[in-house]
């Protein structure tokens, strides 16, 4: 048998998993040869995704926007995608260098799992649902539900990730992040905010700060009633505060090489209420920025 | 050892044999392909001194699977002009700059400028900075490298043949 494949249908994608279970998926690569090239995996056979056509593309379905699980960062940036999925994008734009976002995809990015997987706090903001096949079949779970600890997932055997579903944008998003600089950033802490006028929902997801990307649940129901959604403002410009703290209170960070768990919460808190405060500015029109 | 494999580079047919499967492209082009143009840094993507293009997307060398980019175009810094010591007008840039000390982080950054400015003809300063973020350089700083990228666009835009 090859040891390199390259299928280029889901079918063969499937079977060719099934036939050798111990086979690595090679995405973007981004996190896979650095874990190669430094010697802590060293893979008997590899299936690589790029030429997998139902993998790849950025299409609306309705009332969804579907992202093709091999869609790089750089493409989720292109001026025909982003407005589709704002915060993705935005959260796209801070991951690594241009050669990275190049390279990396959102379902390299699910598959890793990594606590500070840039994308992830937005999925579970947006209430995301994950598209999964496998040799039972297709299913999908909600992201939230995706993630089962740190660089674990919830799939089974043989499965991959084909996709990601979201709603289309009905309202501000935000994604904001800190790091040690600007570009080449893992994140000390991120926030996800996703807000949909229509159905009055607002969505938040918290990166970097628990083993898995956390919803902040009474944040989120807080901020819903803190909305005049007439006005499109908050009722009392205060309540950016609360919604900090209740965005803090729902991290669960420790202290690691990178950040301490105190930091962490605090800066999880501060980004939350400028992101609310941003979405809804006192004076509309005033928002400080739109990244 | 993996089955031989052909890779596209800077337009040839490249036979690639006795490779072991987790060879990156950086180690294959360097090691096996005698073209040392990209440089082996941090080998996790991090400095971007392996900078080439695959298939037209500027991507580090070290975090592609040579075996995986069978079917890909592959162009490196060596294949960027058509006979070996020409420079191109980017390359030329650099040089008449002094955006060039040790040399190590230059073939990425060269790569990196003409990634730019095939997309963004004129950037704007925060472009360029955006667009080298992932290129570490540890002599000159980045000034010299900002400004051989606006010597290159006012060549560009003053119709001096390359």
């Amino acid at each position: 048998m090859a040891d390199v494949l390259l299928p280029t249908t889901l079918a063969e994608l499937v079977a060719a998993r099934a036939d050798d279970p111990t086979a690595m998926l090679l995405a973007g690569g981004t996190d896979l040869m650095v874990a190669v090239n430094a010697g802590w995996t060293a893979p008997r056979s590899v299936i690589a995704l790029r030429r997998v056509d139902e993998l790849a593309g950025v299409r609306v379905e309705g009332d969804e926007v579907v992202v093709g699980a091999g869609t790089t960062y750089r493409r989720l940036l292109a001026p025909d995608v982003a407005p589709l999925v704002p915060a993705l994008a935005q959260a796209a734009r801070t991951v690594g260098s241009p050669q990275i976002r190049a390279a990396g995809t959102i379902g390299g990015n699910i598959g890793t799992a990594s606590p500070a997987g840039d994308t992830l706090p937005v999925l579970v903001a947006a209430g995301a649902t994950v598209a999964l096949a496998g040799p039972d079949g297709a299913r999908s779970l909600p992201a939230a539900d995706v993630f089962a600890g740190v660089k674990r997932t919830a799939l089974a055997p043989g499965e991959v990730v084909t996709g990601v579903r979201l709603p289309r944008p009905a309202g501000p998003q935000a994604y904001r992040k800190v790091g040690v600089r600007n570009a080449m950033v893992i994140a000390v802490a991120s926030v996800a905010l996703v807000v949909d006028a229509e159905r009055r929902r607002v969505g938040v997801g918290l990166g970097s700060v628990g083993p898995v990307p956390l919803p902040a649940p009474e944040a989120s129901a807080f901020a819903v009633t803190a909305i005049d959604w007439d006005a499109g403002r908050l009722h009392d410009p205060g309540a950016t505060a609360r919604f900090g703290e209740l965005v803090a209170a729902a991290s669960s960070p420790i202290d690691d090489h990178r950040s301490t768990a105190a930091y962490r919460r605090h800066a999880v808190g501060v980004m939350a209420a400028r992101a609310l405060r941003d979405a809804f500015p006192a004076v509309p029109g005033t928002e400080e920025s739109a990244a | 050892m993996s089955d031989p494999y052909r890779l596209t580079v800077n337009g040839e047919e490249r036979a690639v044999e006795d490779a072991w499967l987790g060879e990156s492209l950086l180690h294959v082009l360097r090691e096996r392909l005698d073209l040392p143009g990209a440089k082996g840094g941090c080998e996790q993507g991090e400095c971007g001194s392996c900078s080439v293009r695959v298939d037209g997307e500027l991507v580090c060398a070290c975090l592609v699977l040579a075996a995986g980019a069978v079917g890909s175009e592959i162009t490196t810094v060596e294949g960027l002009q058509p006979e070996r010591g020409d420079f191109t007008d980017v390359q030329q840039a650099f040089v008449d700059e002094g955006a060039v000390q040790c040399g190590f982080c230059t073939p990425g950054l060269v790569m990196a400028v003409h990634a730019l400015l095939d997309e963004v003809p004129e950037p704007s300063e925060v472009e360029v900075r955006e667009a080298i973020s992932g290129n570490l350089c540890r002599c000159t700083g980045y000034g010299r490298v900002l400004a051989a990228v606006d010597a290159a666009v006012a060549v560009r835009r003053a119709g001096v043949p390359r």
